[in-house]
């Protein structure tokens, strides 16, 4: 039987397949900004991020709508609060992206501190788990969901070995190199959160197409 | 004995309602037996095996199920599925409708209400029943109450005074209506109207109350008066409520039942049944997308 409110849910899912699209392209342009110490790319980034402040407002407009024009239960009704949830991830990974960026941009006007190694990497996960958490969500992926959830201690791990360099080899050595490591302290965090956006991502998909919580009970996953 | 149940019966029939009307194809079934969470609570009502059958047309197959005690249960299904078929069964209802043929037991706290040992007439004071449409008797307010108690014997007019007024007030009614008790009853909006009806059966005392769509003919605001007055009643009754209002049984109800053509899908607390049904059934039901 077709149903209009069919329509309006292919819609939404539309709009958040828009601002997927944007919150993965943002994360990935704002790493390689970082990487090839590309100020105009980082700026890019900083600008186009009023799209995914705009299309968050949509979003959640068009979900406030079907909840309280249709009352949606069981799948329907899960599909919309995650939508509402992924909305808010992906609103804040593009946030995230403009942070790496603003310090993409800090750091390219300054001499290189060293050759980058694990924030690259790091980069390269926050793009790829966001890149699953996505894909999961458009193909309802539940075992791809729960392989993001599972990968968030590597970024974890990566994150702690930055923190360590920077710290320990750098700015305990030299205090003048603080301008430099603090940033790349900072985008070693942004990345990192990116990461945990994606897991929380894919925790609301796994409720989304299994009504399954995961969230905080991790013997859920086995 | 004078069964109030059956003068409500005799009104809905001469309304054109007739449970042979009710169609229920025979299905596979797919029950839940030994699922009823019953909160911990001895059951009040439970039914085992139970087939029922217009003549040779079998309209319910194989319903195991339990009603905890003070508690709401919300029976849902599309029109046809058998669930007022179901309700009308728990207090005997079914045995107006000629040919109408039961199999199975239903325990009402442990007894065997099918049973010929038990009393059809004293059941319906223990169970009562609040249907569809307002059925007021074209009787006065005050006598509408006192109608149920005077026919089962009540003689003390002090006594009868008090449970009209108990009654009333039980029902959220008497604000309203407290200067209006010798007045028709005919003359009440239809959302009073029903609460008068439930007056009635709270009047003689019974412990389980069943409402068949008790909405059904209602404005919103009636609606959620008598949504308040469940959830109040619930205290004090175990409530089955059949009704097609997804949204009703979600508010009202602590566990949802699915009926579809004569079996019962599946049952559970009312939130998982609207967040995360078990069976598809249940979920195309529920989302709409049925058929």
């Amino acid at each position: 039987m077709h149903r209009h409110f069919d329509e309006e849910l292919k819609q939404l899912k539309g709009e958040l397949e828009r601002m997927a699209a944007l919150a993965q392209s943002a994360i990935t342009e704002a790493a390689a900004a970082l990487r090839n110490r590309d100020g105009a790319a980082a700026q890019r980034v900083i600008d186009s991020d009023v799209r995914m402040d705009s299309l968050e407002l949509v979003i959640d407009d068009k979900c406030l709508d079907l909840i309280a024009l249709h009352q949606p239960m069981a799948r329907d009704l899960r599909f919309i609060t995650t939508a509402i949830k992924l909305n808010a991830e992906l609103e804040r990974i593009g946030d995230l992206a403009v942070d790496v960026a603003q310090r993409a941009l800090e750091l390219a006007g300054k001499p290189e501190l060293k050759p980058l190694v694990d924030i690259p990497k790091l980069a390269d996960i926050a793009v790829r788990m966001t890149g699953q958490a996505i894909e999961a969500f458009l193909k309802s992926d539940v075992a791809l969901a729960k392989k993001v959830i599972l990968s968030d201690s590597e970024a974890d791990e990566l994150k702690r070995a930055v923190e360590r360099e920077l710290i320990h080899d750098y700015m305990m050595k030299d205090g003048a190199t603080a301008d430099r490591a603090v940033p790349l302290l900072l985008t070693a965090r942004h990345l990192e959160r990116v990461c945990d956006h994606a897991v929380s991502m894919a925790e609301d998909i796994v409720y989304m197409v299994s009504a399954v919580v995961v969230r905080h009970h991790p013997e859920e996953l086995q | 004995m004078h069964d109030l149940n059956v003068d409500y019966e005799r009104q809905m029939n001469a309304e054109g309602f007739h449970p042979s009307l009710v169609k229920g194809p025979v299905g596979i079934n797919t029950n839940s037996l030994g699922e009823s969470d019953t909160f911990g609570l001895e059951p009040k009502i439970t039914a085992r095996g139970v087939n029922f059958y217009y003549g040779s047309k079998r309209a319910l197959n194989n319903i195991n199920i339990s009603f905890a005690q003070r508690r709401v249960t919300a029976i849902i299904g599309p029109s046809g599925c058998g669930k007022s078929t179901f309700i009308r069964l728990l207090n005997r209802m079914h045995e107006l409708v000629p040919g109408a043929r039961l199999e199975g037991e239903i325990l009402l706290d442990g007894l065997d209400i099918v049973s010929p040992a038990c009393d059809a007439a004293e059941l319906r004071k223990r169970v009562g029943m609040v249907f569809q449409k307002p059925n007021p008797f074209p009787k006065t307010v005050f006598e509408n109450i006192a109608y149920g108690l005077e026919v089962n014997g009540e003689t003390d007019k002090r006594v009868i005074e008090e449970k009209v007024v108990d009654s009333l007030k039980k029902a959220a009614l008497w604000g309203e209506i407290k200067d209006r008790l010798r007045d028709s009853a005919l003359g009440l909006s239809g959302g009073q109207q029903q609460r008068l009806c439930i007056a009635r059966c709270l009047a003689v005392s019974p412990e389980v109350l069943l409402f068949d769509e008790p909405c059904a003919s209602l404005d919103p605001i009636s609606t959620g008066k008598i949504e308040e007055l469940i959830l109040e009643l619930k205290k004090d009754y175990t409530i089955i409520i059949v009704t097609h209002n997804m949204q009703q049984a979600a508010r009202v109800s602590d566990r949802t039942a699915f009926f579809l053509m004569g079996d019962l899908i599946e049952e559970g607390r009312t939130d998982n049944i609207f967040k995360a049904p078990r069976d598809r059934r249940t979920e195309d039901y529920i989302t709409g997308r049925f058929g």
